[in-house]
Formats: structure tokens, C-alpha cells, sequence
């Protein structure tokens, strides 16, 4: 209509104009600290909950690829097999292209073990002999993609006359897996309610946000203002809470990840292994931060659709 | 400028506010509406500026049918008008200047053109020496002039006003109405409603007089029935 600014300038003040009402909004929320820490607060809790335990689960993941490559195969061999044929036995599987490792449990040492570990140990003083057999533990050369390699030499060591069984020791691998599975959904769940919650909790403060503005957004409507331009600085706001949030949680992230790096250092060396926790890379961690940044624009736009059609000037 | 071709308006609950009023303002013309609180002239101005819809009839404002113009374009509508309250409605967390520079800022003005134009608005009404002070600081007078200031800033063909002087001394409200006037005078077509029978006698601008929501005075150049001319 007649009082137009021309096209151009107002392409170039429409950002301009964007970039000052994000600041705007950000300038808002650091005039009242107190309550943009709280919900900031509220929203990073939220977000780093889910954060760490899929931090948990993918290093529990990890841990346990290392174990799958331990593989190992026991042979147990008939009772009455004597000690040099189980070791010339050994010496022959070594030269085998699939085994990387042959290690041998004699009676003795097998008995040393079983009373250390089983909690049996004192049963075996009623016995005159021992019962045990002498077991080779076999590690297989495991080559990835050829599961079936390891199922057949499993058979095939089965069928040497010495052998009375092969077992493969993997059952336990399975069960993990299948236990980590259960975890992985149940942590998805629990991050989609924390998603809602973080939506409701943005949700909220942009609703009370948009009644303490109402005589703003009245005069606004009065002279003209259209519904994107009093959205606009609404959204920002959730925009800015998304943002902040989402640093947040990674800050309590890497701090308790912080906290926890030595004891579990400790506790991998216990087991002798080198096992360091895995953090968050760059991209999960922007990852998080575009999350945050949804859940914010998404959980302002709710409430700004919901409320700010009922103010009408009158 | 402006149409009202048979209007009513009826709120909820059944009060009619309006009843079949038909009366036509021409572009660059000044007019006065009076009446008893109650009479109407509130719901005429809202008609006009879109804040609520007739139950019948038409409105035509510089030749565009408001009936036709749906929620999402009454912004567009709006911009072309200057509205002042008798409550100012201005915004107290901001400078005089800010709240001026809001229509501008609404309809994507640059910040030079910006600049400029506050600060002629608020040259007009005599208080570019206020630009930086908050309205709260300001006497009733002064806010008023401030809620002109920020109603002309854009440069609107009509400018309605509500009971402009509703709370301000004679010498006040004289003032206030001679820079109605002056508006006038550049192009701009007025609309007061102001019971003050006493100034806008002085004023010396056609008067229109709303009575029970009937029209029971219109002195306006253009008899009802008329159809040409706007």
C-alpha cells in the first residue's frame, strides 16, 4: 500500500530486523537471571539424563565388542587322556590357521582353579582322585563377516578322537547383546518423555512470557503488527532457551564424565585392561545442541499458536 | 474515505451497539463524533479499525470492502490508520522514542527512515526534547501528545481518535485538537469521537451525533442517501 518502504530496503531490514529481535530476545532473558537459569536448568537436566546413560550404553557396547573378540573355544578332553597327548595335541592345533592361541589347563591346575572359584572346593576332599579333565582352551583367529569359520572349527575339533566336547563360549556375548538391546529401548523411551517434558517446561515459560506482554502484544496487534512479526521474538526466546540448554547439558555431561574417568580407569586396570571412557565426539554434541534447539522453537511455537490468538485488542 | 452502508452491531448477550447507521466521510475531511457514553461511538471507530465486525452491512474504507478482508490481512488495514486512545496505550519499558518508532519497525522501515521520521513525528507534536525519557515520566498531556506522535509517525491516510482529551484540562485538549487539525489541514482524514460539545463546537469540523446507536445528527457535507462522492 501507499506508505511501503521499497522491496529491497526491506528485504535487507527484514534481517536486520530478525537479527535484532533475536538479540532482543536473548537480552531479555539475561535481564532476568534467576529465572532463565532455572528453566535453563530444568531443560539441561532433562537433556543430559538421556545423554548419559546412551553415553553408558555405548561404551558398555564397546567394552563388550572387545569381549566378543575373545572368543574362546573349550575342549574338554576324555578323563583318561594322559598329559604329553593332550600337549602334543596342543602343539598340533597351534599350527592351525584358524587358532591364534592354544593354552593348557592341566588336572592340577584345573582343580586349583575350580576350588578358587566355584565355592566346591571342600567337596572335592571326599573324592580319592581327580575327577577333572584336562580342558585346552582354544582362541580362535575370529574373521569378521565369517561367523561360520569359528561354528566349523568348533565341529571339527569336536570330532578329534581325544575330545569328548568342544564348546563354544559365546551364549553369554548373546545375552548381552540381547540385554543391551533391552536397554537401548528402554533409554529411547525414557529420552521421549524427557523430550515432552522439555517441550512442556519451554511450553510454559513462553506462555507466561506471552501474558506478561500482553499489553505489548495488544498495542502491536493495534497498529498493525501481523501474527509472524509478534511470534517472532516468542520464538527466539525458545530458540534461546534450546541453545542454552543444550550447552548446559553438555557442560553437566562432560563434568560428570570428568568425575567419573579416573574411578573407572581404576577400575579397568583392576581388570587389566587399558579401557578409557569414550566422551562426546563434536557431531553428538552438536547433535544434542540441534535437539535443544528444536524442542525449544517447537515448544515456544505450541504455546505462542495456542495463546496468542486470545489477545485481541478491544 | 470511509462507508458505512446500513451498519449494525450487535454483541453477544443481544445489546445493539449500532443500528443501521449509513454515512460516508470524504478522503481529507475532519469530522467529529459525538453522543452520550453508550451512544456508539466507540463501536464505530472499532468497526473501523477492525477490532470488532459489523452484524450487518457493509464498510468501505478507501474503496476496499472490510467484509472481504479476512484475520490474517486486517494488519495490512490497520497501517494505513492512526489510532489514538484516550488511555494512550503506550508502553512503559520503553523510551518515548521506541514506542513512536513501533509502527515503523512493524511495517520494516531501515533504521535511518526510522530515525528520521520519529523524530519529525515527535517535532509535531513538541516533544523532541522528551525522545529519551520513559512515558511514565511524562504528564498526562504529554503521553497523550506521545500516543499522536506514535498514530502520524507512518503517515496514515485516516487518523481516528477515542476520546483524545478525555482526561485533560480545556487548555490541554484545545491543544490536542488543534493538532488534529493540523493533520487535517496536510491531507490527513480525521475521525474524533469526544463528548467535549463545547471545542468541537470551536473547532468549527462537521458533526455527527450517535443517539441509542442511530445516527440522530449528521452534518456532514454528504446527505445519507448520497452515492457519489466519497
Amino acid at each position: 500500500m501507499r506508505n511501503s518502504p521499497q522491496k529491497s530496503s526491506r528485504l535487507r531490514s527484514y534481517f536486520s530486523h530478525h537479527a535484532r529481535v533475536s538479540l532482543a530476545s536473548l537480552g531479555r532473558l539475561y535481564a532476568q537471571p534467576i529465572a532463565t537459569i532455572m528453566t535453563t536448568a530444568v531443560i539441561s537436566i532433562a537433556l543430559a539424563l538421556p545423554v548419559g546413560l546412551y553415553i553408558a550404553l555405548a561404551n558398555v557396547g564397546q567394552v563388550s565388542t572387545g569381549w566378543d573378540n575373545s572368543t574362546q573355544i573349550s575342549l574338554f578332553l576324555h578323563t583318561h587322556v594322559q598329559q604329553q597327548d593332550a600337549e602334543k595335541l596342543m602343539r598340533r592345533l597351534e599350527k592351525h590357521k584358524d587358532i591364534k592361541k592354544v593354552e593348557l589347563i592341566d588336572k592340577e591346575k584345573g582343580l586349583k582353579q575350580f576350588k578358587k572359584t566355584s565355592g566346591f572346593g571342600d567337596a572335592l576332599k571326599y573324592l580319592d582322585e581327580n575327577p577333572l579333565p584336562i580342558v585346552l582352551v582354544v582362541q580362535p583367529r575370529i574373521h569378521p563377516g565369517q561367523p561360520d569359520r569359528t561354528t566349523k572349527l568348533v565341529d571339527d575339533l569336536s570330532k578329534n578322537k581325544l575330545v569328548e566336547i568342544a564348546q563354544l563360549d559365546v551364549q553369554w556375548v548373546k545375552r548381552l547383546y540381547t540385554l543391551l538391546e533391552i536397554a537401548n529401548r528402554s533409554i529411547l523411551v525414557i529420552s521421549s518423555m524427557l523430550a515432552i517434558a522439555v517441550l512442556l517446561v519451554i511450553g510454559n515459560t513462553i506462555r507466561l512470557d506471552i501474558q506478561n506482554r500482553r499489553e505489548e502484544i495488544e498495542v502491536s496487534k493495534l497498529i498493525g503488527a501481523s501474527d509472524a512479526f509478534i511470534r517472532r521474538p516468542f520464538l527466539y526466546t525458545g530458540f534461546w532457551y534450546g541453545v542454552l540448554g543444550g550447552v548446559m547439558a553438555w557442560l553437566i555431561t562432560v563434568s560428570s564424565l570428568m568425575l567419573m574417568e579416573e574411578p573407572i580407569h581404576n577400575l579397568a586396570l583392576l581388570y587389566h585392561s587399558d579401557f578409557r571412557l569414550n566422551g562426546l565426539d563434536t557431531g553428538s554434541t552438536l547433535l544434542l545442541i540441534l535437539i535443544s534447539c528444536a524442542l525449544g522453537l517447537t515448544g515456544s511455537w505450541i504455546a505462542v499458536s495456542r495463546h496468542l490468538k486470545d489477545i485481541e485488542p478491544s | 474515505m470511509i462507508h458505512f452502508d446500513n451498519i449494525s452491531k450487535r454483541y453477544p448477550g443481544g445489546h445493539d451497539a449500532l443500528r443501521q447507521i449509513s454515512l460516508r466521510l470524504g478522503k481529507g475531511q475532519m469530522a467529529f463524533l459525538t453522543g452520550h457514553s453508550g451512544a456508539g461511538k466507540s463501536t464505530l471507530l472499532k468497526l473501523i479499525a477492525m477490532i470488532e465486525r459489523p452484524t450487518r452491512g457493509q464498510i468501505f474504507l478507501d474503496g476496499v470492502n472490510l467484509n472481504n478482508i479476512g484475520n490474517r490481512k486486517i494488519p495490512y488495514i490497520r497501517r494505513n490508520i492512526g489510532i489514538i486512545f484516550q488511555n494512550h496505550h503506550l508502553l512503559y519499558d520503553r523510551t518515548v522514542f521506541d514506542n513512536v518508532a513501533m509502527p515503523l519497525i512493524i511495517q520494516g522501515y531501515r533504521r535511518q527512515e526510522i530515525h528520521k521520521r520519529v523524530r519529525a513525528a515527535l517535532n509535531q507534536v513538541g516533544l523532541l526534547s522528551k525522545e529519551k525519557t520513559y512515558p511514565i515520566t511524562l504528564s498526562g498531556g504529554e503521553q497523550q501528545r506521545v500516543g499522536i506522535a506514535r498514530a502520524i509517525v507512518h503517515k496514515p491516510l485516516l487518523l481516528l481518535a477515542d476520546e483524545p482529551t478525555g482526561n485533560l484540562d480545556p487548555e490541554l485538549s484545545r491543544e490536542i485538537m488543534q493538532l488534529f487539525a493540523r493533520f487535517n489541514q496536510v491531507g490527513t482524514t480525521v475521525l474524533i469521537a469526544s463528548h467535549n460539545l463545547e471545542l468541537i463546537k470551536e473547532m468549527g469540523s462537521p458533526m455527527i451525533s450517535l443517539q441509542d446507536g442511530r445516527v440522530s445528527h449528521n452534518g456532514l457535507p454528504f446527505s445519507i442517501s448520497s452515492s457519489q462522492g466519497r
